[in-house]
């Protein structure tokens, strides 16, 4: 596939290190509901940019009109040159058609958001591209700490603010979520003079989407508090009562040691204490 | 003791007429009180209304509708103090439904119930041919009530091999249970601890088109699969309609949870060996992040101050010791001790830390509401009667500073004896 190869040769050429390559998408504002880029994409170019010594690479697959081009702008405002864009229906699969342009592409790390804002958004599509490329993949990268020897040493955020070292062989793909840091601002200079490499690619049509009924979220219904007690006493007393925890264990009388060591054992065996 | 109710009618019915000349012999008989319920002869509860109550200290009849006096005085076989939950077991199911439950924390938690409600749903929808459900735990774990919360089959998988995080290793476990037991459904639970990656990656391996983000299964007798699922779509602004896939995230509350049946939970193992996975991801341990800089509504261990506070230093000495992130009530807000960002409640930030320990705080209704979701509360109160002492898993009365300090020496024991262990190995 030589075209793939001439697209991303632009940036290649500027830096010696690591080949970053970031799949990016077309996103839309919660509130305006206007294309835009979108945000964990936008964090995950922002990631890329940070890391030192490294050709960061765009790549975009869909399909092609105005306003999608606005929000595929929106990356370049933020100081990269050029986007590999490869055209596909709007119905299309695009897991094949970034496999080929991957595995054709010098890329060592992929980088993505880890959901679109548009569409299924289900969030497997970096899971079937690990899958069909053979490589490993993480989520939620908060931070790449260093790179040798074929393999990257990265933090992975938790959920409760919590980190995690792992280290992974590259070539691998990595998820930012909204724990990485925040994208920088898209300027609006580069984005218009940025350059657009657009190539075709056949479109396989994902057939199982139009047997699918999609319409407007409802709000989904609050779960009630049903109360199952055969004594009228118990339902008026769940219905009346202060919640209160029940069955709780009270310690009076007791030395500040003895008590102090009540609480250190909960402590332990809830597993907070480091 | 034979189960079975053993009747004598004509003992019954001298026990329904009071006039009769050998009423009191055969009251007497019946368990020595006089009976106030029993079953009639067409299977209907039968209530003699002069024989309910009890006569008080003071010679008066009290009735107490509460049930505690009757159940006092109720003879040995009595039905109510039993559990009530029907116990089911599947001998022969005729498929499987497969849950990967999070265990955070070690236990089922409230979404991981949620699914086994959702996969009784599925299995038990044709009574003629019952399905079974099979959890599959990885690693250590504290839960007790498996049977409780739906699980017909329990496949635990312990050892050196699956502590850690080691999500290669454990999607090639669950392709080896596809492949031994092969499931009809996989339901895993779409959270950010763990089971919504989990549940991509295994989707992605078994090539299964899989329904993320699920909050609604409803039977659908046009559907392929006989459910339709209604998933978030497109950052949740839409809903998804279709044919329940094999492999199905769901989110929390997507169905009741199992309350009115017990089950066998039996523990079974896989006929192969599991194989030897190449792990291109290495774990590297947790990372000590400073507690201070965890936003106080995702913070895991919440030392809070109130009121009751004396000796502040002492308290951040204490936070700082036990690596929790600081709390404080509106009072010690409203004070200056604490800064605003700090406060915990309905006029601060609802918290939702799995251990919320209240230092000096009596519990005020917004400060309650705050904490609603936090799973174990410990208050170290001087009031015995005050609401923080009625919410709180483990209260302690005594002084606040005292307790606190005592609390910091111990676990700075701890942390020494741990180091000479480490020292010594």
């Amino acid at each position: 596939m030589p075209h793939d190869v001439s697209n991303t040769s632009a940036s290649h050429s500027n830096a010696s290190g690591l080949n970053v390559t970031v799949l990016v998408s077309v996103g839309r504002h919660p509130l305006t509901a206007r294309a835009r880029r979108a945000d964990q994409d936008a964090r995950a170019v922002e990631m890329a940019l940070t890391l030192e010594s490294t050709s960061v690479n765009l790549l975009h697959a869909g399909q092609q009109d105005s306003d999608h081009e606005a929000a595929i702008r929106g990356y370049l405002g933020m100081g990269i040159d050029s986007v590999g864009l490869i055209e596909q229906k709007p119905q299309a699969d695009v897991v094949p058609a970034l496999a080929k342009a991957l595995r054709a592409s010098a890329s060592q790390l992929v980088l993505t958001g880890t959901r679109a804002e548009t569409g299924e958004a289900s969030g497997v599509m970096p899971y079937l591209l690990a899958e069909a490329l053979g490589w490993p993949i993480i989520t939620g990268l908060a931070a790449v700490e260093k790179i040798e020897q074929g393999t990257a040493v990265v933090l992975q955020a938790l959920p409760r603010g919590k980190r995690r070292r792992l280290r992974i062989r590259l070539p691998a793909i990595a998820t930012v979520d909204s724990s990485a840091p925040p994208a920088r601002q898209s300027a609006f200079g580069p984005a218009k003079r940025g350059v657009l490499n657009l190539h075709q690619e056949p479109s396989e049509i994902d057939e199982a989407l139009s047997s699918w009924h999609i319409q407007p979220a409802r709000k989904r219904p609050k779960r009630l508090k049903i109360v199952k007690s055969s004594s009228a006493r118990d339902r008026f007393k769940a219905a009346a009562a202060k919640a209160d925890g029940g069955g709780g264990q009270t310690l009076s009388d007791v030395t500040p040691e003895q008590g102090a060591e009540a609480i250190f054992k909960l402590l332990k065996e809830e597993g907070v204490l480091r | 003791m034979s189960e079975l109710v053993r009747r004598d009618p004509r003992q019954e019915w001298i026990i329904r007429n009071r006039l009769h000349p050998q009423h009191l012999e055969a009251l007497a008989q019946m368990g020595g009180a006089v009976a106030n319920e029993w079953m009639g002869p067409n299977g209907v509860i039968r209530r003699n209304p002069h024989a309910v109550g009890f006569i008080g200290p003071n010679g008066i009849r009290r009735i107490d509708r509460s049930g505690v006096q009757q159940a006092a005085q109720a003879p040995g076989r009595s039905v109510e103090a039993k559990d009530a939950r029907q116990r089911v077991t599947i001998e022969t199911p005729a498929f499987m439904v497969a849950v990967v439950p999070d265990m955070a924390g070690g236990r089922l938690s409230t979404h991981d119930r949620d699914l086994l409600g959702l996969a009784r749903q599925l299995a038990d929808a044709d009574p003629a041919q019952p399905g079974a459900v099979l959890a599959i735990v990885f690693g250590e774990h504290k839960e007790t009530a498996f049977g409780e919360a739906g699980i017909d089959r329990l496949l635990h998988l312990e050892g050196e091999r699956f502590s850690g995080y080691l999500p290669e290793l454990r999607v090639a476990t669950l392709q080896g249970v596809e492949r031994d037991l092969a499931p009809r459904y996989w339901l895993l639970p779409d959270s950010t601890t763990g089971g919504g990656e989990l549940g991509r990656r295994l989707a992605a391996r078994l090539d299964e088109r899989p329904a993320a983000q699920v909050w609604q299964v409803e039977a659908d007798s046009e559907s392929t699969t006989g459910w339709r699922c209604t998933a978030r779509g497109a950052a949740g602004r839409d809903d998804v309609t279709r044919a329940l896939p094999r492999v199905v995230l769901a989110l929390a509350e997507c169905a009741d949870p199992v309350s009115e049946t017990r089950h066998a939970a039996e523990a079974i193992t896989l006929s192969q060996e599991l194989p030897e996975v190449l792990g291109r991801i290495q774990d590297m341990g947790e990372v000590a992040v400073d507690p201070a800089s965890v936003s106080l509504a995702e913070a895991e261990f919440i030392l809070s101050a109130g009121n009751g506070v004396k000796d502040w230093d002492g308290y951040h000495h204490a936070a700082e010791v036990l690596g929790a992130t600081k709390g404080a009530s509106r009072v010690a807000v409203d004070d200056g001790y604490m800064p605003r960002d700090r406060q915990v409640g309905a006029t601060g930030t609802w918290v939702s830390a799995r251990v919320y320990v209240a230092v000096g705080i009596s519990g005020a209704i917004q400060h309650l509401q705050g904490i609603q979701s936090c799973e174990k509360v410990v208050a170290v109160n001087l009031d015995e009667g005050c609401d923080m002492v009625k919410r709180a898993d483990l209260a302690v009365i005594g002084d606040a500073s005292q307790i606190l300090a005592a609390l910091v020496a111990r676990v700075e024991q701890y942390r020494a004896e741990q180091q000479e262990n480490r020292d010594a190995a």
